[in-house]
């Protein structure tokens, strides 16, 4: 993969800042006393193994799961009850999922178009042209009257991205966007993930692209057991990772 | 070391086999493949012959085209001039004859919206709202309104009103299915109580006995200025009986959305009730499209019923045609006339909606 990508962190300046979140589902504690404080600009790669609450941590961040304890504030908006909070944070923090979700009863177009026309009631037409530049952006302009299925999984995820990026969001959150798809594949959404961290958007991956983590991240933070077990930036992470935990982890993932 | 590469040529593609199938071919394998599949056929087709030339006899070869009854009793065949006759009573009751245009005009826009449904050609909110006219135009035209000559419902009857009660109520209960589903799949706990009680009280009681509450026992406990006609009240119940199936079709459909879904749209900062509208309840209703049109279908067989409490549907009609003291001894083929409709109609509806469902995006997924 290509060299380190310059960083853009704007540090005076935090969008996201979780303090002492605590999660539990019925009486499993998923996550633990989580505290992170995300600077704009910043990219984030969090790895950690099955189970450890990557993909439950990211989403408490536009509340598709719910955290009982602690705060977490977006763009300066408190997360709590009240949907229009929600909804005004979800405008703002992009998604991107393992399994793509693109809607199959709509065309690419439309799935594009959706969420700019019903939730930011731009006009059909202003939408449509947004969604053909960000189409173009991620090389599927050809392919916007065709409907997902018709499509392959790299082509897909490059579509969930752009879906995402037409609500102009100042944040994303990846999880795992590469896992479900073929090793051919995984390198055309990597490519797309890189360009978009080269444009300075704020970015949270969870991923296991160990090489994207390297030349893309700003910090790496490993996760276990529903804690934060270790933070650093990618070179130090990888080559003197301070704890064995995350020795060990290393270890297996790198090996194969 | 060096390795040296080997340039790799794709095989030119083969055509496929030639398919060999033609007619003794496929008897062959399909009626005649081993002693069991050829017992099968052979008493199949005993009783076949059994019955059918005789069926051909009377339907067609014996039968009277033209002529009166008393032609039609020397023939011994089936009677068709007795129905010729009786074809327009059948059809639109004793429904204004010079008025008779009206009724037309609705059954040519049914079938116009239902072929531009299938074209394709309006889609979305277009679509919706089309089919959600075309029940008042067609009430506008046959009871008359904005200066049109009105027309009482009680001579409101024949296949005209059988297909309007089928139409009216699968039109109404679609959407208070769908809401009643959402109800029992999204709603709050007080929500759901609500909803599942409805529906399972509903499908509880034979559609019958709710004709007979709507008709004989609504009016004995509505202050008189509340009760309405006896046309509409049967109505009312016909919708709801066919509302409470409905949404338990369209609950099927709402459990088959993965969560994934419903997430993506969440994220994308539309709110909850936009992500049902536009997300959910499209795709769950293509999902059960089949058993969707199954209880279309199931309505209109059921708009049968309504002449036991008085009103002159098509069946309705029917049986008073063959009480006609003109043509009597001719029930047999008002009867068969009467089937034959009810399957023509059914069996179009069942085929639209096969083709329908072929269509569509959900068939490239
Ligand atoms: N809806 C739920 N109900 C109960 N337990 C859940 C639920 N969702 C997740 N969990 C549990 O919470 C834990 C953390 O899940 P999470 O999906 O956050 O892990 P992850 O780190 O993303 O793992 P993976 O790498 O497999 O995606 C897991 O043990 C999981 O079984
Ligand atoms: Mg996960």
């Amino acid at each position: 993969m290509s060299a380190k990508i310059e960083s853009n962190i704007a540090t005076d300046e935090t969008v996201i800042e979780m303090r002492n979140v605590n999660k539990w589902y019925g009486s499993f504690h998923v996550l633990k006393d989580i505290n992170l404080t995300v600077a704009k600009g910043e990219r984030i790669v969090i790895c950690g193994p099955s189970g450890s609450g990557k993909s439950t941590m990211i989403r408490c961040i536009n509340h598709l799961e719910e955290h009982q304890e602690g705060e977490i504030t977006v763009n300066g908006t408190r997360l709590d009850e009240n949907l229009k909070n929600i909804t005004h944070i979800r405008r703002e923090v992009g998604m991107v999922f393992q399994q793509f979700n693109l809607f199959p009863h709509m065309t690419i177009l439309d799935n594009l178009c959706f969420a700019p026309v019903w939730a930011r009631n731009m006009p059909r037409a202003e939408a449509e042209e947004t969604a053909l530049r960000y189409l173009e952006r991620v090389g599927i302009g050809e392919q916007k009257n065709k409907y997902p299925g018709q499509l392959s999984g790299g082509q897909q995820q490059r579509v969930a991205i752009a879906r995402a990026l037409c609500m102009s969001p100042s944040i994303m959150l990846f999880d795992e966007p590469t896992s479900a798809l073929d090793p051919e594949m995984i390198k055309e959404v990597l490519d797309v993930m890189i360009e978009l961290a080269e444009t300075g958007m704020t970015m949270l991956c969870v991923t296991h692209e160990m090489s994207f983590a390297r030349s893309v991240a700003d910090r790496v933070i490993f996760m276990d057991e529903g804690e934060i077990v270790e933070e650093n930036a990618p070179a130090a992470f990888f080559d003197s990772p301070r704890m064995d935990r995350t020795q060990k982890f290393l270890s297996q993932i790198l090996s194969h | 070391m060096q390795s040296r590469t080997v340039t790799f040529h794709a095989s030119p593609p083969r055509p496929a086999p030639v398919n060999q199938t033609n007619a003794i071919g496929w008897m062959r394998r399909n009626l005649f493949g081993g002693w069991k599949d050829t017992a099968i056929t052979l008493v199949l087709l005993a009783i076949l012959l059994s019955f059918v030339p005789d069926l051909i006899q009377w339907l067609f070869l014996n039968a009277t085209y033209q002529g009166d009854d008393d032609v039609c009793r020397q023939n011994g065949g089936a009677c068709w001039p007795f129905i010729i006759e009786k074809f327009q009573v059948l059809m639109i009751g004793v429904y204004p004859q010079d008025l008779s245009w009206r009724p037309a005009v609705s059954a040519l826009a049914l079938m116009g919206l239902a072929a531009l449904t299938y074209s394709g050609r309006i889609r979305g909110v277009t679509l919706i709202a089309a089919w959600a006219i075309l029940p008042i135009f067609a009430l506008i035209m046959i009871g008359g309104a904005f200066g049109m000559q009105k027309v009482d419902q009680s001579v409101w009857g024949g296949l005209m009103l059988s297909i309007m009660l089928a139409l009216v109520g699968v039109i109404v209960s679609i959407p208070l299915g769908v809401l009643l589903a959402l109800g029992r799949h999204y709603g709050s706990p007080t929500v759901k109580v609500l909803c599942v009680t409805f529906i399972e009280l509903l499908r509880g009681v034979p559609l019958i006995t709710i004709l007979f509450m709507a008709s004989v026992m609504m009016p004995l406990f509505l202050p008189p200025e509340l009760v309405i006609n006896n046309l509409l009240r049967i109505q009312i119940g016909m919708i709801l009986f066919s509302s409470a199936y409905m949404a338990e079709v369209v609950r099927g459909g709402l459990q088959a959305i993965p969560k994934g879904q419903t997430e993506a749209s969440l994220s994308l900062g539309v709110t909850p009730a936009r992500t049902i509208a536009f997300v959910v309840v499209p795709q769950a209703l293509r999902h059960v499209l089949p058993p969707l049109i199954g209880r279309c279908i199931a309505l209109f067989k059921d708009t049968s019923l309504v002449i036991i409490v008085g009103l002159l549907d098509f069946l309705g009609m029917v049986k008073g045609a063959a009480l006609d003291t003109d043509w009597l001894g001719f029930q047999a083929e008002a009867y068969v006339f009467a089937a034959f409709v009810y399957w023509l109609i059914c069996y179009s509806l069942s085929l639209y909606g096969r083709r329908l469902e072929q269509r569509g995006p959900s068939a490239h997924t």
